[in-house]
This record gives structure tokens, sequence and C-alpha cells, in this order.
């Protein structure tokens, strides 16, 4: 029984290792136990589709094939997912990580194993801020946006509609507080004027003296960076009973039916930001997942690309290290080139190999900015007879 | 220098807001003074009371709203008001026979009365919660504005508007009845009388032959009307949600103890004290002082003493000094 167990052991490892002399190996490093158990799979099967892509079309860098390595990152256990981690890359030998999922375990297995092995990491779904300026020597990049994104969204909006001041007020925790940060130092390096920014409590009955203070210190629209069936809704309410203002700025907390229902052609002029887009990449990636996954899950998108602008950036360079292709991860996700969309792999791997540049798209319209962070995008709605209609992008 | 448009905004967003509120205050603190008065206990349970009066109102309201029955204008919870205080008078008698009965036939401290009225206000509150659910509901119906801020804009010419809600009108005129009511049977009526005297000197009460259980009953029935009118004023004025009753409990407890614990008189203007005080020192006072100083003098910042955060701590600090400096509160009524 032993002796079986050591022979198969030896068997698998040495299959293992044969195999990879030529494979390419991605960790696939997603939150598969824990809070967000239930998304994991889709993400995963998001990555691991563009890397079956890839491999079946025997053009990287002369015919690799590439292989998927799951760990598990558990969404909130930051020793796990670094041990998840270090396993990836000193005993797997992964070249690159497409991962992790939450904010909080994907910062730590950025200081923790991917900075110090100098491994390209990038996540579909980290939205904190904070890594927008976090040290990772060119190696870090995600296909989801910042939060922060927003918050220029929000600005550039009113700028386009020409309004010059504003009064915020914000619901009172992490999410309202960073979306309220961004958004006034955009708003204010554009030179808009933020009259007043007060904070507001969710769950009270009665919002009027925040409204009241609002209302003092003037402004042509107020910003209500709050939740729309919490204080966000009370806030609007008092602003509408005294006549403090009428026209509101509805970022993605606040833009549901509900809203509407409630005030209907009262906020008429009101508009906001949600995050979504035209592309039509999404749309097929999904024909392309077929029934195997959701591909129109949270972040299963952003996940395929995160897997694809791995290899495409391995193929541009020439090399699968992360020291030499982590310059390349931004070159080929954006301009100029010719667009590639889900499914479209082969031929971007095609066009790389012959010398030709491409501008990666894929599933989430992936624009990569700043740090090396998907620039997000963003639907402008506004309110038209008490109903949100789509008015732009951005 | 606009001095018309001044008022007006002092008065839109100061005056009409705080005299509502204060009104509202006032009817509750109004609830606790009586029970005190009889029964010399600080009742924690009160505000669950004004939950549960409002939410019987509430759900009539629903069932009259569904086979079209309204008040035209008015709200149609007013009409739905008697079976709602009708239910919460049940209630606060069922909880006289069934826990402070107990109590008081042990004639235990009012300590532990107040202690038990906590236990009551947890039951209370998850009965309450049980039946409608922790979310926030709409109350009010009919027309919404007496004047709204655009149409006082457009009449008068002037750059500031003028809201008035009906709720706010039909909460000042009801608390104003109300109130007149509670007085004229406190001291026209004989059973009124009876309870003040009660009040004064129980076992000289006792000894002129008034029952001390019927005395205890009223006590429970006004508190019962005032509490589900203040219940429902409150939320059709603001917004009905079973979690905010409990954020009340503060306030109404400052209005009653500053006005001085035990007198009606003390409650209304305690009431309208904290109101005022809640409201003055979180309002901002920039544009206001616009249309007062001449433009360049007007400062930069908002003129506000504090944020609108702080607004529960001022009735808590209000409480804590007049505990301090003068513990019988404004009109001299008894200590706690």
């Amino acid at each position: 029984m032993m002796k079986k167990l050591v022979y198969s052991v030896i068997g698998i490892t040495l299959s293992g290792g044969i195999a990879m002399a030529d494979d390419v190996k991605i960790g696939i490093l997603m939150g598969f136990t824990g809070p967000i158990e239930s998304l994991a799979p889709d993400i995963a099967a998001g990555g691991e589709l563009a890397i079956s892509e890839v491999s079946d079309s025997g053009l990287l860098l002369g015919g690799h094939s590439v292989v998927a390595v799951r760990g598990d990152s558990t969404c909130v256990d930051a020793a796990a997912a670094t041990a998840a981690a270090e396993r990836l890359i000193t005993s797997d030998g992964v070249a690159a990580i497409n991962g992790a999922n939450c904010s909080g375990v994907t910062t730590a297995v950025l200081n923790n194993v991917a900075l110090p092995n100098g491994v390209v990491m990038i996540s579909p779904s980290a939205t904190t801020p904070a890594l927008s300026t976090a040290e990772d020597n060119g190696l870090f990049f995600r296909t989801a946006p910042s939060d922060a994104r927003q918050g220029q969204v929000m600005a550039s909006i009113l700028g386009n509609r020409s309004i010059k001041s504003v009064a915020v007020t914000y619901t009172n925790n992490d999410y309202g507080k960073g979306l309220a940060d961004s958004f006034q130092s955009s708003y204010s390096a554009a030179g808009g004027e933020i009259t007043a920014s007060v904070s507001h409590e969710d769950g009270k009955a009665d919002y009027s003296a925040e409204v009241a203070t609002l209302a003092s210190a003037g402004g042509e629209v107020l910003v209500v960076i709050g939740y729309l069936d919490q204080g966000g809704k009370g806030i609007i309410q008092a602003s509408l009973d005294n006549g403090a203002f009428d026209a509101f700025m509805l970022p993605d907390g606040m833009l549901g039916e509900s809203l509407t229902d409630a005030f209907g052609t009262d906020i008429n002029g009101s508009f906001g930001t949600r995050p979504g887009s035209d592309s039509p990449g999404a749309n097929m990636l999904s024909d392309l997942a077929g029934s195997s996954f959701n591909a129109s899950g949270p972040y299963a998108g952003e996940s395929y690309d995160a897997s694809a602008l791995i290899l495409l950036a391995m193929q541009s360079a020439g090399s699968t290290k992360s020291a030499d292709f982590k310059s390349h991860v931004e070159k080929v996700a954006n301009a100029p080139g010719e667009k590639i969309y889900p499914g479209e792999l082969a031929k971007a791997l095609r066009i790389i190999a012959d010398g030709g540049e491409i501008d990666y798209v894929g599933a989430s319209a992936v624009e990569l900015i700043g740090s090396g962070e998907s620039a997000g995008s963003y639907f402008e709605m506004e309110v038209k007879n008490g109903k949100f209609e789509k008015v732009s992008n951005h | 220098m606009d001095f018309l448009s001044a008022i007006v905004l002092f008065s839109n967003f100061v005056i009409i807001p705080a005299t509502t509120y204060g009104a509202q205050l006032a009817l509750g603190a109004l609830g606790i003074t009586v029970i005190y008065s009889i029964l010399r206990f600080a009742n924690f349970a009160h505000s669950e009371l004004m939950s549960w009066g409002a939410m019987l109102t509430l759900f009539l309201t629903w069932y009259f709203q569904s086979v079209g029955i309204n008040a035209g204008p008015l709200p149609t919870a007013l009409l739905a008001l008697p079976a709602g205080i009708l239910g919460a008078m049940i209630m606060a008698l069922a909880t006289e026979r069934i826990v402070y009965r107990f109590y008081r036939r042990q004639r235990a401290g009012s300590i532990t009365f107040a202690i038990v009225s906590v236990g009551v206000m947890f039951v209370m509150a998850g009965l309450t919660r049980l039946m409608i659910g922790p979310d926030e509901q709409v109350m009010a119906d009919g027309q919404r504005f007496l004047i709204r801020a655009i149409e006082f804009k457009r009449m008068t010419g002037l750059n500031e508007g003028l809201a008035i809600k009906t709720t706010q009108v039909i909460t000042i005129v009801v608390a104003g009845a109300l109130a007149g009511a509670l007085f004229w049977f406190l001291y026209r009526t004989r059973s009124g009388k009876a309870m003040r005297a009660f009040s004064d000197n129980e076992d000289l009460a006792l000894l002129s032959g008034i029952n001390p259980d019927r005395i205890v009953a009223m006590a429970w029935i006004l508190a019962a009307v005032l509490a589900t009118l203040s219940g429902t004023l409150y939320g059709l004025d603001k917004s009905y949600k079973p979690f905010v009753f409990m954020q009340l409990l503060l306030p109404i407890f400052a209005s009653a103890i500053v006005g001085g614990i035990g007198q009606p008189v003390g409650a209304i203007l305690g009431g309208f004290v904290i109101a005022y005080s809640e409201v003055l020192l979180t309002y901002a006072y920039k544009k206001f002082a616009t249309y007062l100083i001449p433009g360049d003098w007007v400062p930069e910042g908002l003129l506000q003493l504090l944020s609108t955060n702080y607004k529960f701590a001022i009735s808590f600090i209000i409480l804590v000094v007049v505990l301090l400096v003068r513990p019988t509160g404004i009109i001299r009524g008894k200590v706690l």
C-alpha cells in the first residue's frame, strides 16, 4: 500500500516535471473558499478560457502550450493567500499570476510574494484605490477599475455640463469617504468649487439638518454619494421638500429603479454614473463560453482579459520571464494597433509574431492607465421623464 | 442687504422644521411626564409605544388605501389614528397588567421600574419589527405641500423659497390641540384632579378614597394617546422606521428633564428648547449672513457651530448641563 502510494507520487511528480519542459504555467489565484466562493469558479473559468484558447492555437512563442494552475486566495485570509501564491511560484513555477480577487489579500500577495519573486500579477477584481499607489516595480496590473476612477469620471461629467460649483454629501463609510475624496480632488483640480462636504449617517428618519447645511453652502448640483435605499434617498427627499436642490449627481450606489419609483419626474435632469460599456466584447465572451460557465458574472470578463494580457505580453516580448514582458502589458492593452476581442487571441498572437501592433479590448473594454489599471467604463445616465436613460459612455 | 430673503431663508430651514420637531418632542415628553408623575419612574419603553401605535395606524392606513378610503388633501393616517390609539392603549394596559402591576404590588423602587421598562422596550421593539419589518415605510399621502418652495418664489419674487408641508401644519395643530385637551383634563375634570392629587401625595389621595388602580390605568391610557399621536406625527412628517424610535428616546427624555420632570408645561417647553438648540447649533449661517452683511465681509466658512453629526450630542450635553446646574429643570419639577 505504502509502496504504491510512493510510486504514484513519484509518477505524478515526474509526469509533471516532464510536461513542465516547454509548458508555460499561469497561476489562477482566486477566492475559491470564503466570502466570494460562489463567484470564484466563474472568474477562474474566464481566466482559464483565455489560457486554453492561446494553448490550442499553438502560436505562443513558436508553439508553447499553456497550463493553468489553481491556487486558493480565500479573499480574506492574507496568510493563506500568501502561502498559496508562494506555492504557485516556487513549487509550480508559474510565469505569472492571474489574481488575486479581493483588495486586502491582493495587496498582501503583491508585497510578500509577487514583488520579492519578481512575478507579474494581474488582478481581475481588486478595486481599492490604495493599490494604485502601491510599490510594484511595474509588476502589478489590474483589469478592474479603481474606485478612484469613478470620481474622475464624475468630475469630467460635471465639467462637460459646465457646472462650476457643487455641494457634496457622502455616506459615512469607506465607500462613501473614498469616492468623495477622489471626486473632490479631481473636481477641484479641474477648477470646480466644492461649497461644502457633509457626511450623513444611514438609517435616520430625517436629514433636514444635513440638507440645511448644504443649502446654506449653495451649489448648482448636490452630489449624493450614498445608497439609494438608505440615507441617500432621505437626503434627496429633504432637499426636494424644502426646495434646497432640484438636481442631483448620483454615482453607482444611487442609480436604481427604486429611486425613480420614489421621486419620478421630481428629479428630472439629475444625472449619474453606472459601471459598464457598450463594447461588444462582453457578448462575444458569453458566446465563446457557451454553457460552460457564466461569462457575464462579476469579473469573469476581467479575468479572461487578465490571462489574455499576460500571454499577449509574453508574445510581444518574446519571453516568458516577468522581467522581460512586464513592460509589454500596457503596450498590448492600449492603442495603437488592431482591436482584439474575445475569441481573437490566435489572430492577435499572429499579428504580434508578424511584427504588428494590437490594441487589446477584450471582454471588459480594457484600457490601462496610470500605474497599470483598467480605466473603467461608465455610462452617463440621466433622469428623463422619471426614468434613468443612458446618455453617453465614459 | 435683503432682510426679507434672510427671514424667509431662516424660516424655511430653522423656524418651521424646529417648531415641528419641537412639537413632536413635546408630545413624547408629555407622555414620559404623565407616567413619571403617577408611577414615579422613567419609562424607557415610551418611544417603542410610539412606534407600536404608529405601526398600527400605518396598517389601517394601508387597508384604507387599498379599499379607496381617503381624507382628501389630508393624510389617510389621520382617519386610522383612533384605531392606532386603541391598539396602543391595549398594549399599554396589557404591559401594566402583566408586568408593572407585579412590581407595583411589591412596592419596587423607581430604579427597578426603570430597568423593567427597558426590558419592556426591547420586547415591544422586537414585536414591532416582527410585524412590520425593519424597513422604512412611507406614511404620508394626500397633498404633500401647503406651499412649495418654487411657488413661493414665484408668488413673492424673492430669492428664497419657503416650503410648508401639510404634515408640518398638522403636527403643530394637533400637538397644540392635544396639549390643550390634556391641560383641560388635568385641571378641569374630576378624574384629572384625582390624578394630580395622586401625583402630589399618594397616601393622602388614597385616604380620600381615590382608587389607585384606576389612576394608574388612566395614566397609561393618556400615555398611549400621546405616544400614538407623537409617533404617527413623526412618521408622517419624516418617515416611519422602526429603528428610529430608539434614537428619539434621548431627545425626548432630555426635553422632559430640561423642562422639569413631572411638569406638563415643562415638557412642552423642554421639547422646544431641545429642538431649537439642535437646529440652531447645527445650522450653517453662511447664506443667512450673505443677505445681511455686505458682500466683501461675508466670511469664507460655513458659519456653522457644530457639524450636523453632533445633532444628538446636543440634547445629551444640554441634559448633562441641566442635571448639574439645575436638576429640577426650567420649571421646578421633581428630581429624578
